[in-house]
């Protein structure tokens, strides 16, 4: 237990301190991109193709311009003048921005109508009238990416199929060898869908160009302030849009969880609708377009096939996918992992032989591959290898926890170099599972399960012990279209003690403002009360990657962390003159340098502070600020395991959670009431997928799960009542053992759901269910299985 | 077609001349300037539009302007009175049940609702109050601890 070192007035690391975010929010004083109203702003609609995939023959915008206070629209050739109807996606594959010839997938982006009102936009937007030009749909992936099918991107010189990327890694003929020695191996080809982030606040911009100045400031709902800025500097330096004269300014933000990483051509056409009108124009998307325009997650098929001795020892993994990224590759991936971090596969096991390969597709859907609440597609590999662990246990008739414990990496393992070249930097996963078996009373719950399924009761119970794998960079090895991914803190010690923090990273929801001040607390002895934390506002932030990926305690948390002893170091010498002693002389308590063993003898970190403007050392640089750039040297892997208490409905096939533990372990601990409320949010996350959440096409690529109507986000009514624990084992390489822990439950939660309901039903024969676990899926199988009242 | 209405809002009475498709979240939002109140969906199912209209919760964006005629429209900018918070204010600060404060409104104004029917509400009653509004973030749970924590503060059974 990292139990706190500072006074509640410090209130440092370990302190579940109440958030400084609240008042605002609590009082409705948020201040978000839709409550930005800039005088004399201009809003935007968006005409959007019903089409999957169509010829634009022509776009007649005459009526739409007679209606009063439509003052343009905006269509592809428009912004081909000035060379910004294609744009880089962040994977460094192209994207349109408006189409000049044909539309890709449906809910794509025509033109735009930018009018007086927002009302007014909009019947703007309906009255512009296009004449579409219907072409043949490839919406099925494994059809696409067949010898023969016809070559979607045209644009493309020279591509003769439809191949996004081939990624692999480990050694394939190894592993093949592997598994074929295996005495047993189970084959499960398992299905993790399109499911969309639906932040309740969808995306949108206030873009203000500022023709006096040649200045462009963007409000916008972004996760990376700083790389968009370059992004935009890069994609529109040939207009004059240079890195210095553009602002972005990320407000509070409703919710991003991956979904607000990209750039979506709203965001540059109301730009270029401000560049060319002088006016700022506002751009927000409504609940359809954001569900069916805006970057997906998941979407992997994949071939999973894990070896095993009779015993159960595991001996090789192979896993082979088919991704379907739609148009585009828009991924928000570093550049070297085409495919993230997906060869964490492996999971919490020991294997000595593993392959994994992803073949990435285009297909007639909306572009990305974005994370939904993830760290690059572990989601994906931790769904695959604990369902096949599952599916292994089945198959030896062993108890799911037990072929687990076997395989574990031993906790004296560490630091374990996994065979996919990871190197795990802390880990106990026997604890970890055996506390979750504690709380759940795993024994009782299987002694209920053979009782219920004699009485013809369907209850089942689901295991999941992942490993994650968070905090990129390192900068040698990650990288977003060739910028590095370190992260950044800023502080500056002002003469009165107080402070303010500045990041490269940018909250949505994360509760920032109180961690990074508690770490700053905890190094400085500055009560967090007195510590204003700043980020998302390029012209005062320090360069960052911003906040995704579970990145932000690992890599600026740490920032703020050695920021904050240089500025300690400082205030050492400036508390040495002070005292007329050496700086050997001093020691330190939170908050306080004292003369050793004279602790009477002590100057306060605001004396020094005070000092540090009006009294300091002849020959000291005046002032106590830090700037600190955090490349770190690897990985933080924080794991967890999860038990699911499931039961069946066999009247409708709803499957009811009735009770979920989860025992998370992200080393040491800032804020423990945000970390529990972080899980219980990626718990809730991880609910939807399983069960509900799903966006699907027929065949004419006509999309299902566009609206909440048909999108099922889950409600207080199917979440349970949360049980959490931890245990501790911190990072041995984070300056104060942390490791991120944000997405932990949204990857870990599904397959312990989804291994339940298939625990409930494995006496009926059944070993595997794809998710969303619908409640139709279920009545189905039980129908099948003859047991469906 | 335009509308004449008087409406009371946080007790502030306006009159407005309203256009009839006026949706009452964009009077409230771009009319009154009273932003606390937002957008999620346009279909009524994700309840962060909520606000009370003569006392009942319901979703701004499925109700007119020009509906509001005589009416009595409580925001989240009205919950606190005299400089002093609602006690579900004060408890969803004190009980984490918010993170990044996009539903947040719409949640107090629901559970503030809840509280005026039923002074001791049953977790399961909680539950069903709130199940029309969305959260992505909390899962919930501190959310209906924060509403028991309320209801214990202003005093159970009335």
């Amino acid at each position: 237990m990292n139990a706190p070192r500072t006074d509640a007035k410090i209130c440092g690391m370990g302190h579940s301190m109440k958030r400084k975010e609240d008042p605002r929010f609590i009082r409705g004083k948020g201040n978000y991109v839709d409550d930005i109203k800039l005088p004399g702003m201009l809003y935007m609609d968006i005409v959007r193709s019903p089409y999957a995939h169509a010829r634009i023959k022509k776009i007649d915008t005459s009526k739409a311009l007679k209606i009063p206070g439509v003052l343009a629209v905006i269509d592809g050739p428009t912004l081909e003048k000035y060379k910004l109807h294609w744009m880089p996606t962040i994977s460094a594959d192209t994207q349109m921005v408006l189409p000049t010839d044909e539309v890709m997938y449906q809910a794509q982006e025509v033109c735009a109508v930018i009018a007086t009102e927002r009302y007014i936009a909009a019947d703007g937007a309906d009255a512009v009238e296009v004449d579409y030009e219907p072409l043949p749909v490839m919406v099925d992936p494994l059809k696409s990416i067949a010898p023969g099918a016809p070559v979607l991107r045209k644009d493309k010189k020279d591509k003769k199929d439809n191949l996004a990327f081939h990624w692999e890694a480990g050694d394939r003929a190894d592993t093949e060898k592997a598994l074929q020695a295996s005495e047993v191996v189970a084959e499960q080809y398992v299905y993790v869908p399109r499911i969309h982030v639906a932040s309740m606040e969808t995306c949108g911009c206030v873009a203000d160009f500022n023709p006096a100045e040649g200045k462009l400031t963007v409000y916008m709902t972004t996760q990376a302030p700083h790389a968009v800025r370059t992004v935009f500097a890069l994609v529109a330096g040939h207009v004059g849009l240079s890195e210095e004269r553009i602002r972005i300014v990320s407000p509070d933000i409703g919710g991003g969880f991956g979904g607000k990483v990209p750039v979506y051509p709203g965001y540059v056409i109301a730009v270029a609708a401000s560049v060319v009108i002088g006016k700022p124009v506002k751009w927000i998307e409504d609940r359809m377009e954001n569900l069916q325009a805006d970057s997906f997650a998941r979407d992997y098929h994949m071939k999973v096939r894990l070896g095993a001795k009779k015993d159960g020892t595991l001996t090789a993994l192979s896993i082979k996918t088919i991704a379907d990224h739609g148009y585009t590759n828009a991924s928000a991936n570093p550049m070297k992992y085409p495919a993230g971090l997906f060869s964490i596969c492996t999971g919490s096991y020991d294997l000595k032989h593993a392959f994994c390969e992803v073949d990435a597709v285009y297909t007639h859907k909306p572009p990305g591959g974005v994370a939904y609440r993830c760290s690059f597609r572990v989601t994906e590999a931790v769904h695959a290898i604990e369902r096949v662990v599952d599916v292994l246990a089945q198959k030896l008739k062993m108890d799911p926890a037990e072929l687990r414990m076997k395989n574990f990496i031993a906790p004296e393992r560490f630091p374990y170099k996994s065979v996919l070249g990871w190197e795990y930097d802390s880990g106990n996963y026997p604890a970890a599972l055996k506390k979750a078996m504690e709380i759940v009373g795993y024994e009782s719950l299987r002694k209920e399960q053979q009782e219920k399924r004699k009485r013809g009761e369907l209850m089942g119970i689901g295991i999941c012990s992942f490993t994650e794998i968070v905090g990129a960079g390192p900068s040698k090895d990650f990288d977003i279209l060739g910028i590095k991914m370190f992260d950044s803190a800023e502080i500056r010690v002002h003469p009165t003690g107080k402070a303010l923090a500045r990041f490269g990273t940018k909250s949505q929801g994360q509760g920032h403002e109180t961690t990074y001040a508690q770490i700053v607390a905890e190094e400085l002895g500055i009560p967090a009360s007195d510590v204003q934390v700043e980020e998302g506002d390029t012209d005062t932030a320090p360069y960052g990657l911003g906040t995704y990926a579970s990145r932000s305690t690992p890599t600026s948390g740490a920032a703020a962390s050695l920021a904050a002893r240089k500025i300690r170091n400082k205030a050492k010498a400036i508390a040495a003159h002070l005292l007329e002693c050496s700086e050997a002389d001093l020691d330190w308590v939170p908050g306080k340098f004292f003369i050793k063993g004279v602790p009477d003898k002590s100057k306060t970190i605001q004396e020094c502070a005070f000092a540090a403007y009006t009294n300091m050392p002849q020959g000291m640089e005046p002032g106590l600020e830090a700037t600190h750039y955090y490349d770190p040297p690897n990985l933080t892997f924080p794991f967890g395991s999860y038990i699911c208490v499931v039961d069946l409905d066999r009247g409708t096939g709803e499957v009811k959670v009735r009770r979920f533990v989860a025992v998370d372990d992200c080393g040491n601990i800032i804020n423990p009431m945000i970390v529990d409320g972080q899980i219980h949010g990626g718990l809730a996350q991880g609910v939807g997928p399983a069960l509900y959440e799903e966006i699907s096409y027929d065949e004419d690529g006509n999309i299902s799960g566009g609206s909440f109507l048909d999108y099922y986000v889950p409600t207080a009514l199917e979440c349970p009542k949360w049980e959490t624990d931890k245990t501790i084992t911190p990072s041995p390489h984070h300056p104060f053992g942390a490791k991120g822990v944000g997405e932990s439950a949204t990857v870990g939660a599904p397959p312990a759901i989804a291994n339940a309901v298939v625990d409930a039903l494995s006496h009926l024969g059944v070993t595997h269910v794809d998710i969303p676990i619908t409640p139709e899926k279920v009545w189905q199988l039980l129908k099948a299985k003859g047991v469906a009242e | 077609m335009k509308h004449q209405i008087s409406v009371t809002v946080n007790g502030t009475a306006h009159e407005a001349e309203v256009e009839s498709r006026l949706l009452l979240v964009h009077f409230i939002r771009e009319e009154l300037r009273l932003t606390g109140t937002h957008i999620g969906c346009d279909t009524s199912h994700c309840g962060v539009c909520t606000v009370l209209l003569d006392g009942q919760p319901v979703k701004s964006c499925t109700v007119l302007a020009a509906q509001v005629d005589g009416c009595k429209v409580s925001t989240v900018e009205g919950l606190e009175s005299g400089g002093k918070l609602h006690p579900i204010q004060e408890a969803f600060t004190e009980k984490h049940a918010l993170q990044c404060g996009y539903c947040t409104p719409g949640m107090l104004m629901t559970c503030s609702a809840l509280l005026e029917q039923n002074r001791n509400p049953s977790e399961q009653e909680i539950r069903q109050a709130i199940s029309g509004n969305l959260c992505r973030c909390t899962g919930y749970l501190n959310i209906v601890k924060a509403v028991q924590h309320a209801a214990q503060k202003i005093g159970g059974a009335p």
